[in-house]
Parts: C-alpha cells; sequence; structure tokens
C-alpha cells in the first residue's frame, strides 16, 4: 500500500526531475509561438492566443461543473461581462480609457458579483433545472446586452462596441510589435506571453483550491449534498463559492478578450459558446485540470483545423466545392464530439478517480495499480 | 381588449406547439433522465421534410388535404427514423456512463443534424407554401384564422391521445414501470430498451407534426429554427415539471401565453422602458421566478430529501 | 450539574396527513448510550432527520448542550456538535477514505480561498493536523489500510466504519448512529459493539437506532422506544423488555 509518508519521500526524490521537467515545459510554452507561427503562420498563432482564453474559461467552469457539480450552461455570460466591462472603459463609446490593470480586476470582481446574483435564487435547484435556469440568464444577459442601446445607449445593441483600447501595460502596448533587448516580438506574441502568464495563474489558484478545505468541500457536495451538510459543510455559502470563483475567471477571460478582439458584440456570447466551453470542460475529462485544458486546446483547434481543411480537401478530391465548408466543417466537429465521448464516456483525460468511476464495479484490489 | 384577445389566441396557437415538442422532451427525461438536447431539431427536420414534399406535390393538382396529408406522413416517418437513430448511435451505448456525456452527444447530435440540414437544404430561409385555406374568423374584434383553429385542435387531440396511451395501454403501464425504477421494470419482463426505442420515436412524431404546424403557422422554414424552439419547449417542461406529461402541457400553453402577453403588454408594464425584443426575457424570467418558488417546476411531484 | 445533553420537547412531524412523529420527547444524559427501537415505519429515522436539521419539526423544540438547537440547518447541528450516519450508508462515493474522513473535519477548521491560494503557515499548519487527525480516526475505527481506496470500494463493513470515522472527525458530543449494524454478520456486529463501546469511552454520548435488538439491549444505557410516531416507552433495557405496550408493538412476540 503506498502510504502518504511513501509518495511523500518518492516526491522528494524526484524533486530534481520535476525542476527539470518544469524547466523543459517552460522552454517549450516559450518557444511554442515561435514554432506555430513559423511552421503555420500568424492566423494560427491566433487561433493559440485564443485557445489559452478558452483555457481560462474552461477552468472557470470547471470549478463549477467539475468540481462542485453543478450544471451551469449560461456560464459564457460571465465572459460577457468581463468583455463588456472592458470594452465599456477602455473605448472610444465612452470616451473612458481606464489602465487595465483596473479593468481586468474589475471584471473579475464584477463577474463574481454576477456568480452571486445567479447563484443565491438558484441554489436550491438542482440538476436540470439548475441547467435551464443558468441557459436562462446566459440568454437574459446576452439579450440586455443586445437591446441596452435605448432608451440610453449603454452597450450599443446589436453593432456592439468597436475600437476598444488594446491591452497595455506601463505604457507598453500588446497591440504593436516589441523589441525587448534587441529581441522584436509580434503583437500575437506578446499576448500569448500575457495570456499563458495569466492561463498559469489560474491553473495554479486551481490546483491549489482543488487541494485544499474548501476542494474537498466542493467535491463532495457533488458527490452526496446530504451527506456534506451533515458533515457541517454550509452548501450554500460553499456553492456560491464555486459560481463566484467560477464566474472571476470568466470575467478575466472576458476582459482580455475584449482587449484582444479590440471589438465586442453580443453575437460573441451565445448559448452555443457556453455549451462549447462545457463541451471542452466534460470532453476533456470533468474535474481533471489536465483533461479541461486538453479540452480547452482541442475545441478551439479542431474547428479550425475542420474550417481550413474543408475547403482545400474538397479541392483536391473533387476539383470544385461541392459541400459548404461552415456547415461541413460543424459537422465533422458534431461527429468528433459524439465519436470522443462514445469512446471515452469520462472524457479524454478523465481524473483517476473518474476512471475507476467509469470501470465500475471492480474489486478493491484492482484499485491498487500503481504500488 | 382586442389586442388582449389577440395576444391570447397567438399564444394558445404557440403554446400548443410548445407543448408539442415539450412532451417529447418530457417523455425521454421522465424514462431516462435524460435531456434530449437534439430534440429541436427533429422538430426543424419534421419542418424540413413536410416543406419539400408540399413543394413536390404543390402542383401535381391533388387536393391540399392530400399534399398536407402526404407530407405530415413522410415527415412523421423521416422524424421516427432520426429519433430512432439518435437513440441507438448517441444515447444507448451511454447509458451507464458519467450523466453528462449522453448530454455532450446529444449536443453533437443537435451540431451535426442542424448542418446536415444546411448541407441539404441550404443556409436560406424556405418559404412554405400558402396552400392552405385561410379562413379568417372574428372574435371580439381579435381574428383567429382556420390555419390556427386547426393547429390548436389538432395538438389537443394528440395530447390526448398521448395520455390515453400512457394510462390505458400495456405498453403505456411498461413506460411507467420503466420511468419509475428500470432495473425493477426489466425484471418484471419489460423490455427496457423496446420502451425506450419507443418513446424516442413517438417524441420525435410529435415533434414532425409540431416542426409542420410551425412552418405552416410562420410560413418560414430555416434549419437553425429547431435551436430556439427546442429551447423554449425544454424551458415549457422544466416549468410544468420535466417527467411529468400533464405538466408539459400545461408549461408549454403557459409560456406560449406568457410570451404573446408578455410581448404584447412589456412596453407599457416598463414605462416603454422594455420594448418587445425582450419577449425571451420575459419568458425566462418567469421560468426562473417559477423555479424558485416552486422548484420541481408547477405540477412535478416535490422531491423531498430523503435521508 | 445538569447532565442532560439533549431534551427533545414535544417533537411533531407530519407529512401530508401521516404522522411521523407526534409529541416525541425524550432526554439524553452526557456519555449514555442511548437506543431508540420500534417497528418499521415507527418514526425513527425520522426523528434522526429532525435532530439533524434535515427535516423541519411542524412544532416542538430540540435542546442541545443548553441552547436551542436551530432547526433545519443541518451545518449547524453538526457544528454544535451532532454528528450521524445514515441507514443507507451515504459516503463520498469518488473520494478517498482519507479525503472522507477529511471532509469531517471541515466544520472545525477555517482555511478559506486566500489561505488555500496562499498556502501561508496557517493554513499549511491547519492541513497537516487535517490529516494527522483523518489517520488517526482511520485508525482508531480500524481501516487505516483502506485510506488511499475510494469510498465507494470498499467492503460494507468498512464504509460503515468509514462513515463513522467521518462523523467523528467533526469532533461530536453526540454522535447518532442509524441502524449501524444492518446488513453486517455476527464478527462485524461484535466489532461494532466494541467500537461503540470504545466512543462512549471516550467520553462522547451515542445515540443508536438499531434493529438488532440483542445488540441494543447489550450495549445501550437507557432505550426509548417509538411506535406509530409515539413514544411509547423509556427506560433501561430490562424494564423495556417487559414492558406489555412495547410487546404489543411487536406485534405481541418477545423482543429479547
Amino acid at each position: 500500500m503506498m502510504t502518504l509518508a511513501h509518495s511523500l519521500g518518492a516526491w522528494r526524490c524526484d524533486k530534481r526531475a520535476a525542476i527539470a521537467a518544469t524547466i523543459a515545459m517552460g522552454l517549450m510554452l516559450a518557444a511554442f509561438p515561435f514554432m506555430i507561427g513559423s511552421a503555420l503562420g500568424n492566423s494560427w498563432l491566433r487561433i493559440v492566443d485564443f485557445a489559452l482564453l478558452y483555457i481560462m474559461l474552461a477552468l472557470g467552469l470547471n470549478i463549477v461543473v467539475g468540481f462542485a457539480g453543478l450544471l451551469d450552461m449560461g456560464y459564457i455570460a460571465f465572459y460577457a461581462v468581463g468583455a463588456y466591462l472592458y470594452a465599456l472603459l477602455a473605448s472610444p463609446h465612452f470616451g473612458l480609457h481606464l489602465p487595465v490593470w483596473l479593468i481586468i480586476p474589475a471584471g473579475a470582481v464584477l463577474a463574481g458579483v454576477f456568480g452571486v446574483l445567479l447563484g443565491a435564487p438558484t441554489l436550491r435547484l438542482r440538476g436540470d433545472y439548475l441547467a435551464i435556469v443558468t441557459l436562462g440568464f446566459g440568454e437574459i444577459v446576452r439579450i440586455f446586452l443586445n437591446n441596452l442601446n435605448a432608451p440610453v445607449n449603454i452597450t450599443n445593441g446589436p453593432q456592439g462596441v468597436s475600437g476598444i483600447d488594446p491591452i497595455h501595460l506601463g505604457g507598453i502596448t500588446l497591440a504593436k510589435p516589441l523589441s525587448i533587448l534587441g529581441f522584436t516580438i509580434s503583437s500575437l506574441h506578446a499576448y500569448y506571453y500575457f495570456f499563458l502568464a495569466l492561463a498559469l495563474l489560474i491553473v495554479f489558484i486551481t490546483i491549489r483550491l482543488e487541494n485544499s478545505r474548501i476542494g474537498r468541500a466542493w467535491v463532495a457536495i457533488r458527490e452526496d449534498e446530504i451527506a456534506a451538510k451533515s458533515c457541517g459543510i454550509n452548501t450554500r455559502n460553499i456553492k456560491l463559492l464555486a459560481f463566484t470563483m467560477g464566474a472571476s475567471f470568466g470575467g478575466v477571460a472576458g476582459g482580455l478578450f475584449a482587449g484582444f478582439q479590440g471589438f465586442v458584440s453580443p453575437e460573441s456570447f451565445n448559448l452555443m459558446e457556453s455549451v462549447m466551453v462545457l463541451c471542452m470542460v466534460v470532453l476533456g475529462g470533468m474535474g481533471n485540470i489536465p483533461g479541461v485544458i486538453l479540452g480547452g486546446i482541442l475545441l478551439t483547434i479542431l474547428p479550425e483545423v475542420f474550417r481550413h481543411g474543408a475547403g482545400p480537401v474538397q479541392m483536391a478530391l473533387f476539383g470544385k466545392i461541392l459541400l459548404d465548408p461552415e456547415a461541413l466543417r460543424m459537422l465533422l466537429f458534431g461527429l468528433a464530439l459524439i465519436v470522443v465521448m462514445l469512446y471515452r464516456p469520462a472524457g479524454l483525460w478523465p481524473s483517476t478517480t473518474r476512471r475507476r468511476e467509469f470501470r465500475g464495479e471492480s474489486t478493491t484490489d484492482a484499485l491498487k495499480e500503481g504500488e | 381588449m382586442d389586442i388582449f384577445i389577440q395576444q391570447i389566441i397567438n399564444g394558445l396557437v404557440l403554446g400548443s406547439i410548445y407543448a408539442l415538442v415539450a412532451l417529447g422532451y418530457t417523455m425521454v427525461y421522465g424514462i431516462m433522465g435524460l435531456i434530449n438536447f437534439a430534440h429541436g431539431e427533429i422538430v426543424m427536420i419534421g419542418a424540413m421534410v413536410a416543406l419539400t414534399v408540399v413543394k413536390l406535390l404543390v402542383n401535381s393538382g391533388l387536393p391540399v388535404f392530400i399534399i398536407i396529408l402526404i407530407a405530415l406522413a413522410g415527415a412523421v416517418a423521416v422524424c421516427m427514423a432520426v429519433g430512432y437513430s439518435i437513440e441507438r448511435i448517441a444515447y444507448r451505448p451511454l447509458r451507464r456512463a458519467p450523466k453528462l456525456a449522453p448530454l455532450i452527444t446529444a449536443i453533437g447530435v443537435s451540431i451535426v443534424l442542424q448542418n446536415l440540414a444546411m448541407l441539404i437544404w441550404g443556409r436560406n430561409y424556405h418559404a412554405f407554401p400558402p396552400i392552405l385555406p385561410d379562413a379568417q374568423f372574428d372574435i371580439y374584434g381579435a381574428t383567429i384564422t382556420s390555419l390556427q383553429v386547426t393547429i390548436v385542435l389538432i395538438a389537443a387531440l394528440m395530447m390526448a391521445g398521448l395520455i390515453v396511451l400512457i394510462h390505458r395501454t400495456r405498453l403505456g403501464r411498461a413506460m411507467r414501470a420503466t420511468s419509475e425504477n428500470p432495473l425493477i421494470a426489466q425484471l418484471m419482463g419489460v423490455n427496457i430498451n423496446q420502451i425506450i426505442s419507443f418513446t424516442f420515436v413517438i417524441g420525435s412524431a410529435l415533434a414532425a407534426v409540431a416542426g409542420l404546424m410551425v412552418s405552416a403557422n410562420y410560413s418560414i422554414v430555416h434549419f437553425y429554427m429547431g435551436f430556439m424552439l427546442g429551447l423554449k419547449a425544454f424551458t415549457a417542461a422544466v416549468l410544468g415539471g420535466i417527467g411529468n406529461i400533464a405538466g408539459a402541457v400545461l408549461g408549454g400553453i403557459l409560456l406560449g401565453l406568457i410570451e404573446s402577453l408578455g410581448a404584447g403588454y412589456i412596453g407599457d408594464l416598463t414605462g416603454g422602458f422594455l420594448g418587445s425584443h425582450y419577449q425571451d426575457v420575459f419568458a425566462f424570467f418567469v421560468l426562473i421566478c417559477v423555479l424558485i418558488f416552486r422548484p420541481s417546476g408547477l405540477v412535478g411531484e416535490k422531491i423531498s430529501e430523503r435521508a | 450539574m445538569n447532565t442532560q445533553l439533549l431534551e427533545a420537547r414535544a417533537i411533531a412531524k407530519y407529512f401530508g396527513g401521516v404522522t411521523a412523529l407526534r409529541d416525541v420527547s425524550l432526554s439524553i444524559r452526557q456519555g449514555e448510550i442511548y437506543g431508540l427501537i420500534g417497528p418499521n415505519g415507527a418514526g425513527k429515522t425520522t426523528f434522526f432527520n429532525v435532530l439533524t436539521g434535515l427535516y423541519h419539526p411542524d412544532s416542538g423544540e430540540l435542546i442541545f448542550n443548553g441552547e436551542k438547537l436551530p432547526a433545519s440547518t443541518p451545518h449547524l447541528a453538526a457544528r454544535c456538535g451532532i454528528a450521524r450516519t445514515f441507514q443507507n450508508i451515504r459516503l463520498f462515493g469518488n473520494m478517498t477514505a482519507m479525503e472522507n474522513v477529511m471532509v469531517g473535519r471541515h466544520v472545525r477548521t477555517h482555511a478559506g480561498v486566500l489561505g488555500a491560494v496562499l498556502r501561508d503557515r496557517r493554513t499549511t499548519r491547519e492541513e497537516a493536523a487535517i490529516r494527522r487527525r483523518a489517520e488517526e480516526l482511520l485508525n482508531y475505527v480500524g481501516i487505516a489500510d483502506r485510506a488511499d481506496d475510494l469510498a465507494r470500494h470498499l467492503s460494507y463493513g468498512d464504509q460503515r466504519r468509514l462513515e463513522i470515522a467521518r462523523a467523528l472527525a467533526t469532533d461530536p458530543k453526540l454522535l447518532a448512529l442509524d441502524e449501524p449494524a444492518a446488513g453486517m454478520n455476527g464478527t462485524e456486529t461484535e466489532g461494532l459493539r466494541e467500537l461503540i463501546e470504545g466512543i462512549r469511552k471516550d467520553g462522547i454520548t451515542v445515540l443508536l437506532i438499531e434493529h438488532d435488538v440483542k445488540l441494543v439491549m447489550g450495549l445501550c444505557d437507557r432505550v426509548a422506544v417509538l411506535d406509530y410516531g409515539e413514544k411509547i416507552c423509556e427506560d433501561i433495557p430490562v424494564v423495556v423488555q417487559k414492558d406489555p405496550k412495547v410487546i404489543e408493538a411487536y406485534l405481541g412476540g418477545s423482543i429479547a
């Protein structure tokens, strides 16, 4: 039996290897945009930047769905809140140009407040009722964004807000090529590093939360709410906390999105986006951080691969475009979702416990693998 | 006053359609505890097939009644086949999987059906040929068309039929038993695979009828129409108390009424601040309020926490 | 000195037209093992659920440790010092045995989001203490070797023990056990008896619902009998066994 002392000892032995691995990983992540940029071009680098945003979103939703087991289908609303806050406070729309270090945290806080607003009245609901209410909430936020251009123009309606300030930190703007130590990197690279830093921060926070008193309480609620209550967990507060934390990650990602894109409109925050983030979480492996990250990357990249592939492949095969490439790419994407779930129902990279869960009624001995 | 009656009529028509679609959600949920996310797309497929048949036959010289009947038969047959296949391919293998897995395949199916429809029928709006007689009746200054009357009547008839099926037949008893406890039902000799397939087939048939109704009533068919319709119908099912047949009917009609009255009066209610584009907000707002005070829907059973 | 730990005053609970509890009053003394028995459907578990805050009583009140117990807030009941197990075991199936017990420490610990993220001195120390206490408790109930197994994969008897360990982790003054011996064989029941006696020796009062009459009569200091939601008897086991009303309630048969 692998005891705790054992594993701690083993960990110490592996510490050097772990440090080496971390450095290697760091170098990889640092060099990654250059590899992508030179191999596939800037449009792919842009997709990678988006993948980082989606990873943040997926990690945020994972706290709500994966850890606490609350099915939230309107998660994109928090992304919208962060994005619109940035758009309104740093664009010509109101003539405001507040600094990024102020807006992004403000976006996190405001999204967190929206999380409480959504959570407080709905916490008594369970499972699918919660799903439909959160879905409704997401739609309500989008409809308001769409229509709050009259009688007072707040959101500029369906046209959205454009000309949003790019992200700039202490006088350095990420929108133009940067030269550091005689080394010039493009705007997309600069965004990559900035997003990466924040994504890593979110990963760090999530891992810390998972292995804490709070994280255990979330999972306990997911596993058995009544038992969790009887253990003295104030389920209402702990669930609200999950909503708030998840929402604030979404708010951060939203602000970054607005600065990166320079333009926001209600269309970017429709139900399909919520569904997409949910798919990332579930398909990657609910509750398992590496799995969720994988889900975020795959589901951002996959539709793009299909997009870039659908036209040219048809041209090569038939000499003309037979099928609408846009429809074809989504068709393939839908099929991919189905096939992956059929063959990996617990997700591509489930946490060890969930993997065991699905393996089902194994004997206790089957669990002692990895001794 | 006439506006009020007009909105009630519109609400009833819309509500009957919601109710038919909501029944599909609620039956599947009642039996398997699964949100069949793709159900709205089945409605769309039904509308598309019906449209195609009508367009093919519109100049054939057949009587309108026959054309509509053939279109309906075609739509029902195709939808039944689609519903059956979805369950076999995307849900059945996952019956013992973690709860969210079938939800994701359902979303996948929904995306596939939508885009398949886009490939087959294109991305444009299609107008439904105006072949139906449009006699109008006046009720206190409001108008109701013969089509609207037909829709409400047929919907009522089908719902009554379904209730008889579920409460008065052997098959219905098996369905109820399965929804109560599939394991025990199986031990009592119920073939639950068959029952589940049957549930999907029935739900899809209702969806096909609803599809034809929507396209005839609003004269427009589009590959994306199933999405919002499905969402609303699901909302209706939850509003009534998901898994409950009567609840779906009640929820559907209520949602239809709320929407059309909301759209008609929201401007007056908010002093002109909110216009009729907030129709959907209104529907969801009511839903949220209902669920806060009755967490299991209007006629849903109160699930007491058993320790 | 007041040795009364729990006093239930005229607790009543109705479900629709059905009376589950009718003015049930009973008092449990500090340090005793108190048995609650009765035929199926007599209201024992309902009483448990009222006591632990899962049900709201329709009338009556509970005085625990000299103070009025807040109604229908399970987490406050736990905070006040009432811990329970469930008739049909409710563990956190996909957490390890160790983690299950660690969750039990939740109510006696304080780390919040900030502490969890920053891992300051206090949080690390608290976390280490949680872990240490959980190990002790697993050891105490005798399933230390199962610490890293998922709760759902433990044997039935071990699950019962794990549930007790989790309840003990909340530092209860009163431990309420709902049919802990159900489904156990003779040896397991004997082990359970020793465990419960040990718990009492450590100063924790035990409230026991049980069908195994032999176990109840051998173990409990006092026993109350519920029938159709009413308390028909409350006394030491020997007296209860001879009470005609009790014998009547058990269909005229002897209950010993």
